[in-house]
């Protein structure tokens, strides 16, 4: 049964920690419920996006650094 | 009895309609980004319109009543959920002891308030509960609300308000394509011509750095300046000037390429210069818009300006008869 990673932030969304780093998580691979997935930027500060549900990562919905909306799908997992 | 605070979303603080008077000493009015929605919202649980409600932006909280309540939820579409289950927005519903508001994601504008009937009695600070997170001042201890906090609740709660709603045409919020009205300042003749046309032409976007101090605004054409010597005590960026004070709603652009409005919790002064002024009745608008929405400007006079803030009293006046 596939799960919707929804962000409740508007903003924009990095998939990686800082941009030197290995992005939080890859397609393919397992994620525990309360694992992050990646960071919203709004209001000067770097919110972490956390999986809801355990399962594995089978595609982002939203590429690196892109403008997100409240309720966006982020990931899919199965 | 108090509402206990479970989740506390981004950023919940306690708001009412803020502390004017010392600005002069750098302490900002502050108060609901959006007064009309908070105004709104205690209007529709029977409190004074100038209560002490909750502003979240972004995400809603998620609350735990200890005693029955009449609560309402106005401003953006944050539809809130009563143990789990959804109710409307712009609508009073009450609640009993033991009941959970959460919220659904956020479906349109920025910010959402919850009106508690009896109202948030925190001690007021400077004459407001406001929260000025910045200077510590007001709201709980200070600051925002975080999860273990116990929101004490006023003893006067008006009876039989479940059910009343605020009429469709009385909901004010953003819609796409927001415009807000700009009065040209004293500094709008440093720019040149052509940017006194491309600012009010070019579609801006609402920056990340869009919070309670100010909006930051991108995506129009660089602004070019008039020549001048720099005067006496101005640093030498062209958008410098010698300190000068700055109100509410000023239209600052730091080296001519990005537009900051400055809003409820501004900063007095500085040394940027400011093309002109949102008017009052365009500032509610400004704390419903998401980052990322598309915004234009649209020049008024002073005679449009004072006739928009007739307009928006009447639509006050409005509200308060629907729901009487």
């Amino acid at each position: 049964m596939a799960h919707q990673i929804k962000s409740p932030l508007p903003g924009t969304f990095y998939r990686k920690p800082s941009p030197e780093e290995a992005p939080f998580k890859s397609e393919g691979e397992t994620v525990a419920k309360g694992d992050t997935i990646g960071l919203v930027e709004v209001m000067k500060t770097f919110h972490q996006l956390h999986a809801d549900a355990d399962g594995i990562l089978t595609s982002f919905e939203i590429e690196d650094a892109e403008p997100v909306a409240p309720g966006q799908v982020i990931a899919t997992l199965d | 009895m108090p509402v206990n605070v479970i989740q506390s979303g981004i950023m919940t603080t306690i708001q009412d309609m803020g502390r004017p008077g010392y600005y002069h000493l750098g302490i900002p009015m502050g108060g609901a980004m959006d007064r009309y929605a908070l105004r709104a919202a205690n209007a529709l649980v029977g409190n004074p319109e100038e209560a002490a409600g909750l502003e979240a932006v972004f995400m809603g909280p998620e609350l735990e009543f200890t005693e029955a309540a009449t609560i309402a939820v106005c401003g953006g579409e944050l539809p809130p959920k009563l143990n789990g289950q959804l109710r409307e927005t712009w609508t009073a519903f009450d609640v009993e002891a033991g009941d959970i508001l959460s919220f659904d994601f956020l479906q349109a504008g920025a910010r959402g308030y919850i009106a508690i009937s009896g109202g948030i009695a925190t001690p007021p600070m400077l004459g407001s509960r406001s929260t000025y997170a910045i200077g510590a001042l007001g709201g709980y201890d200070g600051r925002a609300v975080q999860p273990g906090d116990s929101l004490p609740i006023g003893a006067q709660k008006a009876q039989g308000r479940a059910g009343k709603s605020i009429p469709n045409d009385l909901r004010r919020g953003p819609t796409e394509g927001c415009v807000l009205r700009m009065l040209p300042g004293l500094y709008w003749h440093r720019i040149a011509k052509k940017a006194q046309r491309t600012f009010f032409e070019d579609t801006w976007k609402v920056a990340n750095e869009a919070d309670r101090m100010g909006y930051r605004f991108q995506g129009g054409q660089p602004m070019e300046f008039v020549d001048r010597e720099q005067p006496f005590g101005a640093g030498s960026d062209p958008s410098n000037i010698t300190d000068a004070c700055y109100p509410y709603g000023s239209v600052q652009v730091p080296s001519g390429t990005e537009p900051i409005i400055l809003h409820r919790d501004a900063v007095s002064g500085g040394g940027y210069f400011m093309i002109g002024t949102i008017i009052s009745a365009d500032m509610d608008l400004i704390g419903q818009l998401q980052p990322n929405k598309s915004v234009r400007f649209a020049q008024v006079d002073m005679d449009q300006a004072l006739t928009a803030r007739k307009e928006r009293k009447s639509m006050l006046s409005a509200l308060r008869d629907a729901i009487a």
